[in-house]
């Protein structure tokens, strides 16, 4: 069972690598969005440096949405998908090695990059760690989460703004959390209550979020 | 007396039961609506920080209840479905939506209609302000997904599982925004209401909260049957149904 996971993870990896451009353009996406909003709201230090976390974590959702229809898409459309049901494998094995995947190609580059945007709105040293730490514990809420709208929207028409629709409203908890964290060390809170709570909305989407996507699957592949 | 009562989860047994008690959850929400009117416009006393504006609570908690008691119902409905496969339960939680949705509208309408006057602004981010709108958000991707798959069977279960997921979030979503409140200002609106309420403001909105349930339920028979006429339009039954009807007319 863990072979299988891995293989998968390794395999979706491999997949991304022959298309780097898929990944990358999620990437360039994140911090051209966190770019445009100084433009737009002026650069007035600390106005940017109040709003810095929100615009990190809503590019960066907004960023998750855009690239979650591709998680099933392309294994659903040549049938892999349902090689991948009926092998003896669990379902489940299958969506938490896909989730993974999505989240080592999306979630842990947007949050990478993220201190970088947080350099551009001026934020302190304390915030910038803290909004790293607040992005490696949120952005897998928005793998697993995501992969259950993902599944859900598996080949529906309009499934893109759709998908939005349907997993934006259930990633609330992850961006006052995570925004939170960020905000409060900037007025000398410690943010170890935010990070706390979004490391339990982790461990509850990690609950729901794949029994949910497996659900939706057998119901695609029905 | 059980196995009585699951015949009616077959659609073509349900659909004359809907018919016969349709009529009935009509007159009872118009009763309740006319007695919760009355007393909300002549018996309850004016409100002496508020003035006449508070009397928007006997439709806007009314509303606010159901918005949330509906999503609840729309959610077992939909459990039930997925458990046991049965197919009125999808056409249940289908049929509920639309109302739950108009609710959830006419909660945040009315709130914004009575926070001008009270607060001086129709909209305020306060934490239930916010996560009423984040569950039309819920209700609308509910109907946005079931409208979007043209298999019946299929919308049904995709519907399913997302209320499902809808309804263990909505508790966690309405803390979030409770905490993310009170962190970033402090309570310069709050909406916690005075601590004692005229016993006849309380029955005014309970009567009007009695009527919203009376025609929640009235709505939602009429949509369901509409529901299995489309769907069924094939069977055996609809076909004398709808000549029975015609010799009748």
């Amino acid at each position: 069972m863990l072979q299988a996971f891995s293989f998968i993870i390794r395999r979706e990896l491999r997949l991304a690598l022959r298309r780097k451009g898929d990944v990358l353009n999620v990437l360039v996406f994140f911090v051209v969005v966190a770019s445009l909003f100084p433009l737009g709201v002026g650069p007035e230090p600390n106005q940017l440096r109040a709003m810095a976390a929100g615009v990190v974590w809503i590019a960066a959702l907004l960023a998750a949405v855009l690239s979650l229809p591709r998680l099933f898409a392309a294994d659903y459309a040549d049938g892999t998908l349902e090689q991948m049901l009926v092998s003896p494998q669990p379902l489940l094995v299958v969506v938490l090695a896909k989730a993974a995947a999505h989240w080592l190609l999306t979630g842990l580059p947007l949050a990478l990059a993220a201190p970088l945007i947080g350099l551009q709105y001026d934020l302190p040293a304390v915030a910038l760690g803290v909004l790293l730490a607040s992005l490696l514990i949120g952005t897998p809420v928005l793998s697993l989460l995501g992969a259950a709208g993902a599944a859900l929207t598996l080949g529906v028409r309009g499934g893109g703004a759709l998908l939005g629709l349907l997993v934006l409203p259930l990633f609330v908890p992850v961006l006052v959390f995570g925004a939170g964290a960020v905000t409060s060390t900037l007025i000398g809170i410690n943010p170890s209550a935010h990070l706390s709570l979004l490391g339990a909305f982790l461990a509850v989407s990690s609950l729901i979020g794949p029994w949910a996507a497996c659900a939706a699957l057998r119901v695609a592949l029905d | 007396m059980t196995s009585d009562l699951f015949r009616f989860a077959a659609p073509q047994a349900f659909f004359p039961l809907a018919g016969k008690l349709i009529p009935w959850f009509w007159v009872l929400a118009g009763v309740l609506t006319l007695a919760g009117l009355y007393v909300a416009f002549f018996v309850a006393p004016t409100d002496h920080q508020q003035g006449e504006a508070y009397r928007i609570i006997f439709i806007h908690v009314p509303a606010a209840w159901m918005s949330m008691f509906l999503y609840v119902v729309m959610a077992g409905w939909a459990g039930l479905g997925l458990a046991l496969n049965t197919r009125l339960s999808g056409m249940m939680a289908s049929a509920i939506a639309p109302t739950g949705a108009m609710f959830t509208f006419v909660a945040l309408w009315s709130g914004a209609l009575w926070g001008r006057p009270t607060w001086g602004a129709y909209w305020v981010w306060d934490a239930r302000l916010t996560s009423e709108l984040v569950l039309l958000f819920l209700y609308l991707g509910f109907i946005a997904l079931k409208s979007a798959i043209p298999d019946p069977v299929r919308a049904d279960r995709a519907g399913a599982i997302l209320a499902l997921v809808g309804v263990v979030n909505v508790p966690i979503i309405y803390f979030s925004v409770q905490w993310w409140n009170t962190l970033h200002q402090g309570a310069s609106v709050s909406l916690t209401r005075a601590p004692s309420m005229a016993s006849t403001m309380l029955l005014g909105m309970l009567l009007m909260a009695l009527a919203a349930w009376m025609y929640s339920i009235a709505t939602a028979l009429c949509r369901v049957r509409t529901i299995i006429l489309e769907r069924e339009r094939d069977a055996e039954w609809v076909r004398m149904t709808k000549d029975q009807m015609r010799a009748a007319a």
